[in-house]
């Protein structure tokens, strides 16, 4: 019985997935074609005077470019399905590895960000809720209520004349320090440029969080099981830790697993402003520089990387909190 | 809860407060905030409208200025007033983000009100499309909408458009489900009407309210977006006043310590942001009935 719920979840899931993801390259890979930059313009560069005729043909040819649309998109299909994304135009090489390499740089600041906001959210949500009404709880809704109208990049900007500009702690921007040799490049130096990124998105990350969990443990702290603890004499952090904890942790966590969307858009502004070497920076450069292979292999890959976070949600959601299984008669 | 003490307590400070708001009630201080927020607004559009550019001709003389009198925001390295730049970007991102938020809501509106009418295929099509357009980060989709229209004002004003509605229109469909199964519905339908002139008379004139909310609560992101992509460069062209194009500038002249460059434009950004929140809060807290008498 376990074993086939288990599995129709998979199933259910991984059909809904192929679906969007199907679509999502399709329509990719439609509005691209439809767009006016040329690929091999964009390829070519400023030496476009330089290139004749026939050899734009030629390159033309070598991309497939010659062919309808139509086959053109059966091709790249086709490969995408063996794992082949193309080649890279500003790299030279293969799109595949060029957002393994990026995306594992990506992943140390996304995930110390996305611990750091969750961690501190919660914990601010929660000393909303208990404090209600007092000017504890008013400053942390304040400060999330602005923080969620502030440019992230902005935010970025304003650590980085302050703690890199002024006071001189971190180094102004780039993922290694510059004329160093890759290999001699110690932790300490990569932490150190992770510093202030991680915290530019984990200070906008904080506020979704916060509101959320604020928001439910008034409505836990509204409920009759609470009004009858406090008749028992249960306060403070005891009521907190006994009856609150438990109804509140599985939606934020479940929210933070949700968030993986904005974490992404964050990481691309905050990448930019630090220069930081990751999956953002290069989303930018292969927009700027019509990089198509690189651009459509990072909206499928984004586009994964969302649908990952989402599963996990629903799946917590799923096997840990019994009421949400569905299909069952009352 | 404990009583006693801390609650006696509890009543004295309600009474002080009471009597510093004996003037006011909730509604009657949530109208006047709604109104001075839209008369803020109101006044840096009208003014970035009124200013003219000349007062943002490059003038070397006076380049590099930190913030004095003359020049409240200081001046950049083309001698250029931030002052009157930070606000004329702000007028053109409310313009930018105007005109995208409608868009988006009337598409929120339009597949919200089909998607719970016209029956079980339109609305699992919907909610599909739904789901597709949250199924990529925005700022990518905005990304790869901008590169294919090729930048520039319309690459914004459509990504922008395209990427909001989707929230929207789950709430807008939500909605519609309601009223839907309401009585008066069914009699109508039951009297021979059809799903079309059923959307129209009957649930269309209760989302009005709704849709009006949602516009204003769409605003701040819409213009948070446009800030953004236009930061990253795929936005507006580098000739326009805009506060990313702003930000994004000052970038290169954050080392030398000219921080005034990104400091004033990102406050009043935010603050317009907020003024723009605040009104579609309060928009909604005075529309819903069930907050109407608070």
């Amino acid at each position: 019985m376990r074993i086939k719920r288990i599995s129709t979840f998979i199933m259910n899931k991984s059909i809904r997935m192929a679906t969007l993801l199907i679509a999502v390259c399709f329509i990719s890979f439609v509005l691209i074609s439809a767009s006016p930059i040329d690929p091999v313009q964009s390829y070519v560069g400023a030496d476009m005077t330089r290139v004749g005729s026939e050899q734009r043909e030629k390159i033309a040819e070598h991309w497939g470019l010659d062919k309808s649309p139509a086959e053109q998109f059966i091709n790249w299909g086709s490969s995408l399905i063996r794992g082949d994304l193309g080649t890279s135009m500003i790299f030279r090489r293969p799109v595949i590895e060029v957002i393994k390499t990026r995306f594992i740089s990506s992943l140390a600041l996304m995930g110390t960000a996305w611990l750091l906001s969750g961690v501190i959210g919660f914990l601010l949500g929660n000393v909303a809720a208990m404090k209600q009404g007092t000017w504890i709880d008013k400053l942390i809704k304040g400060y999330c209520l602005t923080l969620a109208s502030t440019p992230t990049f902005w935010i970025g900007l304003f650590l980085l004349i302050v703690f890199a500009v002024w006071l001189g702690w971190f180094p102004i921007g780039l993922g290694v320090p510059a004329g160093v040799l890759s290999q001699d490049v110690t932790l300490i130096e990569h932490i150190k440029h992770l510093i202030l990124p991680a915290i530019t998105l984990s200070l906008v990350g904080v506020s979704n969080v916060a509101l959320h969990t604020r928001q439910k443990l008034l409505e836990v702290l509204s409920s009759d099981y609470i009004l009858f603890a406090r008749a028992r004499g249960e306060k403070g952090f005891q009521l907190f830790w006994r009856h609150g904890l438990r109804n509140v942790a599985l939606p934020a966590i479940t929210l933070q697993f949700t968030s993986f969307s904005e974490l992404f858009g964050g990481a691309v502004l905050a990448e930019q402003v630090f220069s930081y070497p990751g999956l953002g920076q290069i989303t930018v450069q292969a927009g700027l520089r019509g990089d198509v292979p690189l651009l459509l292999g990072i909206v499928i890959f984004s586009a994964i990387f969302v649908f990952i976070g989402n599963l996990i949600a629903d799946a917590i959601y799923y096997f840990v909190d019994p009421r949400t299984r569905g299909g069952r008669a009352i | 809860m404990n009583l006693g003490r801390k609650n006696i307590s509890m009543i004295k400070i309600n009474n002080i407060k009471l009597s510093i708001q004996k003037k006011l009630n909730r509604r009657q201080r949530t109208l006047v905030i709604t109104i001075v927020a839209a008369i803020v607004l109101t006044s840096i559009l009208v003014g970035g409208l009124l200013i003219s550019d000349q007062r943002i001709a490059t003038n070397f003389e006076q380049k590099n200025l930190s913030p004095s009198i003359e020049h409240p925001f200081g001046t950049d390295w083309l001698g250029r007033d931030m002052f009157v730049r930070t606000i004329k970007g702000l007028t053109l991102s409310i313009g930018v983000g105007t005109l995208s938020a409608v868009i988006s809501a009337g598409i929120a509106l339009t597949l919200g009100l089909l998607s719970a009418t016209m029956g079980k295929w339109m609305d699992r099509f919907i909610t599909w499309l739904v789901d597709l357009f949250l199924s990529v980060p925005h700022l990518i989709t905005l990304i790869l909408i901008s590169f294919v229209l090729g930048g520039g004002m319309k690459g914004v004003i459509v990504g922008v458009s395209l990427t909001h509605w989707p929230s929207l229109t789950r709430i807008i469909r939500a909605e519609v489900m309601q009223i839907r199964s309401a009585e008066y519905v069914q009699i109508s339908r039951k009297l021979g009407r059809t799903r079309k002139w059923v959307a129209i008379h009957h649930i269309l004139p209760h989302l009005i309210p709704q849709f009006f909310v949602g516009l204003m609560l769409l605003f701040p992101h819409a213009i948070l977006h446009e800030a953004a992509i236009t930061f990253l460069g795929f936005g507006l062209s580098p000739h326009k006043p805009a506060i990313g194009i702003i930000l994004s500038e000052s970038m290169r002249y954050l080392s030398t310590g000219m921080w005034w460059l990104a400091f004033f434009p990102g406050i009043f950004l935010i603050m317009i942001i907020r003024g723009f929140d605040i009104l579609g809060e309060n928009l909604r807290l005075l529309v819903d009935p069930h907050n109407a008498h608070n």
